[in-house]
């Protein structure tokens, strides 16, 4: 019962399964995105406060959600390949840690455009975009540290220990830049909070969830390809598969 | 007398470095009141083997044994009888010879510096004891570096080039220190790169690519 | 008659001290840094002292965090380099004991030392003498925490080159939390309100990072090492 478990720590295979879900996930990211861009960015009605500047919440919201998603992903990929010597666990990661660095900029960008019609400028150090930030310096070192090493097993192997003691320390790190903002909250300052959402501005934005999640997993697998042949190009099947 | 569990076993290891295959499926059994002499040229995984046994490399495929038991599940154990030489010396530059001696040995088993000073009389550099190791020349330090694995009392030596920089003296004395150490029952792997002129029981293992 | 594991720490703390003590102008450079760093803060301001008291937890704490990092580097680096760190690998210790014994030595060295000195410095930008107890207790606090994180950070970079620069992007990410409590636990010693929830906080990250930190600093020096 186990075995397509199993078969999931063979580089070949997982190519093989990699390369058949690209398609499908495409396509079905394409539909959600189409639908949820389109519902919200033009037919979703305005938010009675914030305006327009709110649609920016269905590209942030979603970005923001990915870049953490993608953190655990990449962590759990990063201890399974540690624990249980699995290769095939730090190809999972180094495919994932620059889209997640992206979604985590993305999150940071579109954050910084919602907030400047409310603050009147583009950073005001609110508490989840400094989270971000500081969760993109954690992507960075992940990435910074993989690829100085001359030994890319060794690299991989360091990369992946960090990821997973930053993967502990994401929650503290947010926890406490969200005490810090209590602490010195100007009554002034406009959060970057959702409006209290009825049903019509909700699916829009669960399908940009969907969308950006399918999205990044076909992204991942096309990346995934990409270190699988890589990282085994002494292989066979890696020869086989390039011939074919 | 089982010799199947005798002394130190590596079979079939495989390393890479990188992309370099640089130990292909090597095997060897070396018996107690046995020396290895590790010989070949330079880049053939002369180090890398020694570093195999020590286990301070885990070999991606095979397996290194020492009395019968893997050293990978009892490396403490393992770690008690074994002394490794690197061809550094390795030595604290700031620290003096009988300070590294107190540091490293006294982490294996408790030595009283009577004890060390005897030692780094032996391998010829008593006199110099108390001086950092800076100061010292490289054949000095590698006379300490000698000290540092007699006084571990160690029944496993394994010596990466530990002729290199010794005067005529210093190989003489390694050579009689080897040959009493696997006369005592003791077993050796040491990698050089001339003929060892031993009476003992020596055995060749020429490394090639 | 091996060593038993309580001998083999005060072994180990004992050498890396006798290390450190016999150059003594590594142990002092780090604490000459904090000092340069606080003074460039009332150059780059203004003098006022009120505003200089405003800020000062911030810059104190930055200072500290800066320079601690400094010191960081040589954790394992000497150790590395010259060839003893496999030895000490060798020498039948578990590696945990290794890295804890080294850790425990650094902090000694290198934290303990900032948090004798931070009065000096605290006095410097205006900081009033009563709240010098919760500050110094934060900065032990902190130090300690920074020591386990420098150790994590050191474990993977050693030996790269650049390594400090890298050793320092990694680190001060999950430093981050150490600021922000630290930070305002000095502050609020300041105003005269209750520190006590910044100080739990601070305290709970320590006790947290002194459990899990060992872990990650072996695997880290595992991972270089093999």
């Amino acid at each position: 019962m186990w075995t397509w478990f199993y078969k999931l720590a063979s580089p070949p295979h997982v190519f093989r399964v990699a390369a058949a879900f690209v398609p499908w996930l495409l396509g079905v990211a394409a539909l959600a995105l189409g639908y949820g861009l389109i519902d919200g960015l033009a037919i979703a009605p305005l938010d009675y406060q914030q305006g327009d500047a709110f649609r920016m919440i269905y590209v942030h919201v979603p970005s923001a959600i990915l870049s953490l998603t993608v953190y655990t992903v990449m962590a759990a990929a990063s201890a399974v390949a540690l624990i249980w010597r699995i290769k095939v666990g730090h190809a999972v990661a180094a495919a994932s840690a620059p889209i997640g660095a992206s979604f985590t900029l993305a999150a940071l960008v579109t954050g910084s455009l919602w907030g400047r019609p409310m603050w009147g400028t583009y950073w005001a150090w609110d508490p989840r975009l400094t989270s971000e930030l500081i969760l993109l310096f954690l992507y960075v070192g992940v990435m910074s540290l993989r690829s100085a090493f001359e030994d890319p097993a060794r690299g991989d192997r360091a990369a992946a220990l960090l990821a997973v003691v930053g993967v502990v320390n994401v929650p503290i790190v947010h926890f406490s830049v969200v005490w810090w903002n209590s602490l010195h909250q100007g009554a002034t300052v406009v959060r970057l909070g959702a409006p209290k959402m009825p049903g019509s501005m909700l699916w829009p934005l669960l399908a940009m969830w969907l969308g950006f999640m399918l999205f990044y997993g076909a992204v991942l697998c096309m990346r995934l390809q990409g270190e699988l042949l890589n990282r085994e190009r002494q292989a066979l099947w890696v020869r086989e598969a390039i011939k074919s | 007398m089982n010799t199947a569990v005798d002394g130190l076993r590596i079979e079939h290891v495989h390393v890479w470095r990188g992309e370099r295959h640089v130990l292909k499926g090597v095997s060897l059994a070396v018996h107690p009141r046995e020396l290895l002499h590790i010989s070949g040229p330079n880049g053939t995984g002369k180090t890398t083997l020694l570093r195999v046994a020590s286990g301070l490399l885990r070999p991606e495929q095979g397996t290194v044994t020492w009395m019968g038991r893997s050293i990978t599940s009892s490396s403490s154990q393992y770690q008690a009888v074994m002394a490794y030489s690197s061809h550094e010396p390795a030595l604290k530059s700031d620290l003096t010879a009988l300070e590294n001696l107190r540091f490293a040995v006294g982490l294996k088993r408790r030595v009283t510096l009577q004890e060390l000073r005897t030692v780094l009389d032996c391998t010829g550099v008593g006199p110099i004891a108390d001086l950092p190791t800076r100061v010292l020349s490289a054949g000095q330090r590698r006379r300490v570096a000698l000290a540092r694995v007699l006084a571990m009392r160690a029944t496993l030596w394994l010596l990466d080039e530990p002729y290199s920089n010794l005067d005529a003296s210093g190989t003489e004395l390694l050579s009689g220190l080897l040959q009493a150490h696997v006369e005592g029952g003791g077993v050796a792997l040491v990698v050089a790169h001339h003929a060892l002129a031993l009476d003992c029981n020596v055995r060749r293992l020429e490394l090639n690519s | 008659m091996t060593v038993g594991g309580w001998e083999a720490f005060l072994l180990i703390v004992r050498r890396e001290l006798v290390l450190s003590f016999r150059r003594p102008e590594q142990l002092l450079q780090p604490l000459v840094f904090f000092l340069i760093v606080t003074t460039l803060f009332p150059l780059g301001l203004s003098l006022q002292l009120s505003l200089l008291r405003d800020i000062s937890p911030g810059v104190l704490w930055t200072a500290a965090l800066l320079s601690s990092l400094l010191s960081l580097d040589a954790l394992f680096k000497s150790d590395a380099d010259d060839g003893t760190l496999e030895q000490l690998s060798l020498s039948g210790q578990s590696l945990t004991l290794i890295v804890v014994a080294k850790t425990c030595a650094h902090w000694l060295v290198s934290g303990a030392a900032l948090v004798v000195v931070s009065p000096i410095v605290a006095t410097a930008l205006g900081i009033p003498v009563a709240a010098f107890a919760t500050m110094m207790l934060s900065l032990a606090l902190g130090t300690v925490t920074l020591s386990w994180l420098g150790a994590i950070g050191a474990g993977l970079t050693i030996g790269l080159r650049r390594g400090n620069v890298l050793l320092s992007l990694i680190v001060l990410p999950l430093a981050t939390p150490l600021l922000i409590f630290g930070a305002a636990a000095t502050e609020r010693a300041i105003s005269g309100s209750s520190a006590e929830g910044a100080m739990y906080f601070l305290a709970s990250v320590c006790v947290f990072t002194c459990t899990l930190a060992p872990l990650a600093a072996t695997a880290a020096l595992r991972i270089t090492l093999e």
